[in-house]
């Protein structure tokens, strides 16, 4: 039966039906929902890692151990990844083994833009990229079965656009995949000893995989006009027909290693040839260096941002797109919001009232370097906050804090904070616990106490995690308690070594908060001297309407932070007024 | 059958995802090739967010051209100006008679109260409705989406049959509210 699924979800059926027995990954935007829905079939043993590094690891063990396996990222997880991704090829695998990657153009969720196909380039490693979701349910079993002929792993890369569209898709019946027996070859194995001699077998291997691109039937020549030639792959592949479809196509499934000698053959016939391509020009780069050079690319078809119909049309044949009616009204910016009753908001109300440096990490609380905190100075990437702080305390600078995520803290901060404790240098740090991956959309980590399929899992202690690293001073306050929250930031700051504020509140959004009974507040209007402190806590349960706060009852679950920060007590809970 | 394009914009949280799901899946049970997809940001709530709806015989791209869309079905009056530039000089706006009010960002120009007026001034097709303070009146304000895509079911050529068919997808616990919602809607 066809039925409706995005990009992601087609993928985890398409590797379903590959025979996949284990899965590993970290949720990233726009990779989540390949691994969560992976962990809905119970062939298949799925499981959130710690990190993408710790992922990969468990992956190449599970591969090597005869499973068909697949592990899942974002970009950014990728450069966490990147050590184990580089090494492995020296090796090859034993059963299937397939890295999905998930890039993200236009940086919708992402800190940074990044075209993951140079790290395949770098690591050896073939490159597959689906067009749509009905594509990429295929072409993911075509991943399997390639990574078993040549005993490589293969990449699998992907952009927003095709996780989380959603297409039509025809499932199949699951192929077993019977596990493949692993030989104890050390020489093969044991890279750091043996690497010299696997060197060259990797060269090999990759000019077979040239050959196997000549003849891949993913790499597809569409006839059309004999004088507009187009290369193309992927999302993009989409744009062009839409754009012009009476071009000639030439579709590329596997972006690396490509076809040398088709593509020479086909950019033959032409004056020119258009390659557009989704983030850098990879394949232009590829082809210029087998010396077709007849080639419009990133000249015309941007690098920056995700490519679109309109960036297409313009480009091919200079049409013009309407703009929005900025010019004409009032468009005022909408951005995203720390949900009512979410536990950063005291935090960073708290930091911003202090006055203090913070350095910051990656989750829903980067939005406190915006209005109406901008009480967060520098972000980078997962776990960089702590690094970050303790270096800025030995450049002389004693009243910082490094804020962080509890997933975060566990993907990638851990041994930041120890460096501290082992370096002696008294760096401060918040734990904003809200006992979930938030931004993500509410997955367990090993602080949650429950695993991926639902089980149940220990849940780290952190207060005895932290101390056991040797953080003597650690406090834990709830971050609805905005005066405990800041005599905590104090109190850590002027502690002459290491120190840790775990404010632990759980996420809003998790359903057990949900289903909770909330008193809402109120605004009081006679007592109220519309001083709009209230409106700088950035609360979208608050608004202003005529001449005074209101509170949408409906959507306030009753924090009290408005109540604390109002001077006159004119907030109230609706049940006591 | 030419490719029918509809754009669906809100406020994070308000049910953009929902509708567009819905109209999506209705499109495929009459017949459609469909595709679907939301652009949404960093976090989970508050946002704009906005979602391409494309069906037909065949559809590539799952993104609309700017000036190809027939319908902009908006959840709020803000987000129907953001996102109008995209709908083709006599399209359809279904939109919501409702404010939200954005957080403070230091942007200190006042709410476009005049949305609507402003669109029907522009020369676009403009079916506004209370659905918000009908969806309360039904008792869930959160029922404004699916009063919305009724109203946007009388206008476009998907069976009423397959409609009632898709919203039985729906849970139980929320079906009938979205029945009378959508009933409610496709009479406007």
């Amino acid at each position: 039966m066809r039925k409706l699924i995005s990009g992601n979800e087609a993928i985890a059926q398409g590797a379903w039906e590959a025979g996949v027995v284990f899965a590993a990954g970290y949720p990233g935007t726009p990779s989540t929902e390949v691994l969560e829905n992976l962990a809905r079939y119970e062939e298949i043993d799925a499981h959130w890692s710690t990190n993408e590094k710790v992922a990969f690891d468990e992956g190449v063990g599970a591969a090597l151990g005869g499973a068909r396996t697949m592990v899942t990222m974002k970009h950014v997880g990728l450069n966490v990844a990147a050590d184990s991704f580089m090494v492995f090829p020296y090796a090859g695998t034993n059963a299937g083994f397939v890295t999905l990657v998930a890039d993200d153009p236009g940086m919708y969720s992402s800190q940074n833009e990044q075209d993951s196909r140079y790290f395949a380039k770098m690591a050896k490693v073939p490159v597959l990229e689906p067009a749509d979701a009905a594509e990429a349910k295929e072409m993911i079993k075509t991943a399997f079965e390639l990574s078993e002929q040549f005993q490589t792993p293969v990449m699998f890369r992907i952009t927003t656009r095709l996780a989380h569209t959603r297409g039509v898709v025809e499932p199949d019946e699951r192929t077993e995949a019977p596990r493949k027996e692993f030989s104890r070859k050390v020489s093969q194995y044991a890279i750091p000893v043996y690497a010299r001699f696997r060197r060259p077998e990797l060269e090999q291997k990759l000019e077979s995989l040239r050959q196997y691109a000549e003849e891949f039937e993913g790499n597809v020549e569409e006839e059309g006009d004999p004088q507009i030639g187009v290369v193309t792959h992927g999302i993009p592949y989409q744009y062009v027909k839409e754009v012009a479809p009476e071009a000639t196509v030439f579709k590329l499934g596997m972006t690396y290693p490509l076809p040398q000698k088709r593509l020479t053959e086909f950019c033959a016939r032409f004056e020119t040839v258009f390659v557009i391509e989704e983030s850098e020009g990879f394949i232009q780069q590829e082809m210029a260096s087998f010396g077709i050079l007849n080639v419009i690319g990133k000249e015309r078809f941007t690098n920056i941002g995700e490519l679109s119909t309109d960036l297409i049309a313009a480009g091919l044949k200079g049409t013009t797109t309407p703009t929005d009616l900025s010019q004409e009204t009032t468009i005022l910016p909408r951005p995203p919001v720390m949900c009512p009753g979410c536990a950063h908001r005291g935090v960073f109300s708290t930091l911003k009232k202090m006055g203090v440096l913070v350095t910051g990490d990656i989750g829903c609380y980067t939005l406190g370097c915006l209005p109406p905190f901008q009480a967060m100075h520098t972000t980078f990437c997962m776990g960089a906050s702590i690094g970050n702080a303790t270096g800025f305390n030995r450049a002389g600078e004693d009243q910082v804090v490094g804020v962080i995520g509890d997933s975060t803290f566990l993907h990638g901060g851990v041994p930041s904070l120890l460096s501290a404790v082992y370096n002696q240098v008294p760096t401060t740090m918040i734990l904003l616990d809200n006992g979930t991956t938030g931004m993500t959309g509410q997955q367990q980590h090993p602080g949650t106490g429950h695993t991926l399929k639902g089980g149940e899992a220990p849940a780290v202690n952190y207060e005895e995690l932290i101390r056991s690293l040797g953080v003597e001073h650690v406090k834990v306050i709830d971050p609805w308690d905005l005066e405990a929250t800041e005599t905590a930031i104090e109190s850590a700051l002027s502690h002459p070594g290491p120190a840790v504020v775990i404010a632990q509140r759980a996420c809003t959004l998790l359903p057990e908060e949900k289903a909770k009974t909330r008193v809402a507040y109120r605004v009081e209007n006679d007592e109220c001297i519309v001083c709009e402190e209230c409106m700088d806590m950035g609360c979208p349960a608050l608004v202003w309407e005529d001449g005074f706060p209101y509170v949408r009852e409906w959507e306030c679950v009753g924090c009290s932070l408005c109540g604390q920060i109002c001077v006159v007590d004119a907030i109230q809970p609706v049940e006591e007024m | 059958m030419a490719v029918t394009n509809v754009l669906i914009a809100g406020v994070g949280g308000q049910g953009a995802v929902l509708v567009s799901e819905l109209l999506a899946q209705a499109a495929l049970s009459a017949g459609n090739d469909v595709k679907q997809g939301e652009f949404h940001g960093v976090a989970q709530r508050g946002g704009a967010v906005f979602s391409h709806v494309r069906y037909g015989d065949r559809v590539y791209s799952p993104v609309a051209r700017q000036g190809e869309v027939d319908y902009l079905l908006a959840l709020e009056k803000l987000e129907a100006l953001r996102y109008a530039h995209f709908l083709r000089p006599d399209g359809t706006i279904i939109v919501n008679d409702h404010k939200v009010e954005p957080i403070r960002t230091g942007d200190e120009r006042p709410y476009p109260d005049d949305a609507i007026e402003f669109l029907q001034g522009k020369g676009f097709k403009v079916l506004a409705a209370k659905a918000t303070e009908m969806a309360i009146e039904m008792g869930n304000h959160r029922a404004a989406n699916v009063v919305l895509l009724g109203a946007l079911s009388g206008l476009i050529d998907i069976p009423l049959e397959v409609w009632e068919s898709t919203l039985e997808r729906l849970p139980e616990r929320i079906l009938a509210l979205n029945q009378q919602a959508f009933a409610a809607g496709r009479q406007l």
